[in-house]
């Protein structure tokens, strides 16, 4: 019973965090108080923020929650952001005058989730029966695979009608997914209100896996493979459950991201972003949806803030990642931490735990 | 987290506040001056900047040159682009490549921000959008030109293509050109691509090339690939012509290349350093005296970009005090009546945003290009 409410109290920190800040946000957009206005360069990163936020929470269910390492998580956020654009312009061009934005925002979405999904189940099979470093290896492969064949993918509109051609084709109407060019000429549908409420899906759809059944067969699997299998859970099911979800969130980030530029080329979504990601993941702490959620932000935000150190500024992004990496895993940093929060628990709880909060970490 | 973000931003703000001239109209400069094509971003930079001080030192109009990294990526060009208008920027000669000048030039359309870029040469990124201009030639012009170039000269009855299915530019290129030598009756007897995955060994593409017996192979692809191709070309004793594009401009300049490898090439291009002519010569000068290296086609689009919007901000008598809104209507509708004469030809525009200058072909003898009369 104490258990299960301390895990909720954590969820609803983690949802009261994200609210707050889209409120403050919202306040700060709006321009109601004076001085407390955003900046065109922080106002232009919402959206993408919201997308790593959702790329990093949906990694963090496969690195942190299932135990997997995988590399190829940006593969996902392509496939979603390439068939979401597909799916909201042949909804703009099948009904051509319609006022359908947020259909097609909806519909990008839904169908990146679900291509993404579909590509996480094909990835899934193979990639589930290896362990630790192949697994890792397999789905970096998979990123470039997707990567290249995209480069080679050429989708056209005419009228009603969507036409498919690989590797240079001529086709009729107007091409608008080009091969190496990538999706020109898409409509800006994303906004910050529609990253927000993906974010919000994201998390309950994770936390609520996370402390559901199948969360805690994961969470067995990951941590003893032989003992959860004796007691009768389904490995592969669950590992997949876990892989699936994952990449079905990264395929609606994709669609979000997609549709928030007029252009999207595959090289965007190379082994670099899906690195990036990894370390949104790594820096907010394995497993900890909220330090990915923090992570995310910080670090999608920093390296524009650093744009007045002109030519140092990714060598002092780098070293702030560095330090910040440094801090987090310093046993005396952290034994400091814990100790001061098992010490405001004592205080505000009058029965005194047995165990210390400071022994595990 | 919010407070921090604001407070780590005012605190930057206040770090870098700067001082400039109060009378200057600000122009921004997005391109990768990181990264893998920081070469063609600092070009741009470099080459603006030196026009700008020129045309500041007379005393008439007042530019202020400023430059923001984008490493070649649509998401960092749009935050780039952002920054720059929340640094007081009215006009934008941006952005330096195509992929990310797509994405930023969408949100300028709607933003009413006039841009001209100086090398964003994919096609699209011009169409149906009144305030997008460029100084260089739009890739399916390229690759027009080098066809009927071909023909026109008689260089070569069969052609072979190798180019770079991963590039936009490259493709671009290649698909015009397979167009033109369709309907000008030019036959392309072999084609190979490569990816930039894998552009270190071309010894299977430069096979088919010979085993096809193409005179002419047709390079639409950068200097970096295109000096691997020669190299191993030689190494197997093939020796057809190559015809490059203004891609191919700053081989001469890679390190480490053996410049005679290079002898017989030909290129399409609207810029030589080794030109004659008084304004060349200055330029060349300025930029190796302060950059210590000759600069290369971007260099010059970007310079004659700068004198293109102080002559088109002239005749429309924008001040720094105009709008960003302001300057882009008057300047969309200045734009297509002016004409000057830079680095890269006389250019004029038309209300599409096109330019119209001729194509020079060089041919590098000795080290150098010389022109082809």
């Amino acid at each position: 019973m104490k258990k299960w409410s301390k895990k909720l109290t954590g969820n609803a920190l983690t949802y009261l965090l994200v609210i707050v800040a889209f409120l403050l946000c919202e306040l700060s957009l709006s321009g109601a108080i004076d001085g407390f206005k955003m900046s065109r360069s922080l106002k232009g990163q919402l959206v993408p923020i919201c997308v790593y936020i959702v790329m990093a929470v949906s990694l963090n269910l496969t690195v942190g929650i299932s135990g997997e390492l995988s590399l190829g998580h940006a593969g996902f956020m392509s496939v979603g952001a390439f068939s979401g654009i597909i799916a909201s312009q042949w909804i703009a061009s099948a009904f051509p005058g319609a006022e359908l934005d947020l259909v097609r925002l909806l519909a990008a979405l839904i169908t990146g989730g679900i291509v993404a999904g579909i590509a996480g189940v094909l990835i899934g099979i193979p990639v589930l029966r290896l362990r630790g470093d192949y697994l890792a290896i397999v789905t970096l492969a998979f990123g470039e695979i997707i990567r290249n064949l995209i480069n080679c993918v050429y989708f056209s509109l005419d009228g009603a009608r969507l036409h498919f051609g690989f590797l240079n084709p001529s086709l009729p109407g107007t091409v608008f997914i080009n091969g190496p060019m990538g999706a020109t000429g898409v409509n800006k549908l994303a906004s910050f209100e529609a990253g927000f409420l993906l974010v919000l899906f994201t998390l309950a759809v994770v936390l609520n896996l996370i402390g559901s059944r199948s969360g805690r067969a994961i969470m067995a699997i990951r941590d003893n493979r032989i003992a959860a299998e004796s007691v009768g859970i389904h490995v592969t099911k669950y590992r997949m459950m876990a892989f699936v979800t994952s990449a079905a969130l990264a395929g609606m980030a994709g669609a979000l991201y997609g549709v928030n530029y007029s252009t999207v080329q595959a090289v965007k979504f190379k082994f670099d972003t899906s690195i990036l990601v990894l370390v949104f993941v790594v820096l907010g702490g394995i497993g900890n949806i909220r330090g990915s959620i923090i992570a995310a932000t910080l670090l999608t935000v920093l390296p524009e803030m650093l744009r007045q150190f002109g030519d140092y500024r990714m060598l002092i992004y780098a070293i702030v990642l560095i330090l910040v990496m440094l801090a987090t895993n310093n046993p005396t940093l952290r034994g400091g931490i814990d100790s001061l929060t098992a010490h405001i628990k004592k205080r505000s709880s009058p029965a005194p735990e047995t165990t210390k909060e400071g022994d595990k970490a | 987290m919010k407070k921090i973000l604001v407070a780590a931003l005012a605190l930057v703000l206040v770090m870098t506040a700067s001082f400039a001239a109060a009378d200057a109209i600000k122009i921004g400069v997005i391109g990768p001056l990181t990264g893998p094509y920081a070469q063609y971003g600092l070009a741009v930079e470099y080459g603006a900047k030196i026009a700008a001080e020129e045309i500041s030192a007379k005393g008439g109009v007042q530019l202020e040159v400023l430059a923001e990294d984008d490493q070649g990526d649509g998401e960092l060009g749009v935050n780039a682009y952002n920054k720059l208008l929340d640094d007081g920027v009215t006009i934008m000669l941006s952005t330096v490549t195509s992929g990310s000048c797509a994405a930023v030039s969408d949100v300028a359309y709607e933003e009413r921000v006039f841009m001209l870029t100086p090398s964003g040469s994919a096609d699209s990124i011009t169409q149906g959008k009144d305030n997008m201009f460029r100084v260089c030639f739009k890739d399916s012009a390229q690759g027009l030109a080098s066809a009927q170039y071909i023909v026109d000269k008689g260089l070569a009855t069969k052609v072979g293509v190798i180019y770079n299915n991963a590039q936009d530019y490259s493709m671009g290129i290649y698909q015009s050109f397979k167009t033109k030598a369709a309907e000008l009756g030019l036959e392309i007897v072999a084609e190979a691509a490569f990816s930039d995955d894998t552009n270190a060994d071309f010894s299977v593409q430069i096979a088919k090339m010979k085993d096809a017996g193409a005179e002419l192979v047709f390079l639409p692809i950068y200097y970096t690939p295109a000096s691997m191709i020669l190299q191993q070309a030689n190494a197997v004793d093939y020796a057809p012509v190559f015809f490059g594009v203004d891609g191919m401009d700053g081989i001469l300049g890679l390190e480490g290349f053996d410049k005679s490898l290079a002898e017989g090439v030909m290129l399409l291009t609207p810029f030589s350093a080794d030109a004659e002519d008084e304004l060349t010569k200055n330029f060349v000068a300025t930029y190796t005296a302060a950059h210590g290296d000759i600069p290369n086609q971007f260099a010059a689009d970007a310079y004659d970009g700068i004198y293109a919007l102080a002559a088109a901000i002239e005749a429309a008598g924008i001040t720094a005090d105009t709008s960003a809104e302001d300057a882009c209507e008057m300047l969309i509708s200045v734009f297509p009546t002016i004409e000057i004469t830079g680095l890269t030809g006389t250019m004029r525009w038309d209300a599409s945003g096109e330019v119209d200058k001729t194509p020079t072909a060089v041919v590098i003898t000795d080290g150098v290009y010389v022109g082809v009369k």
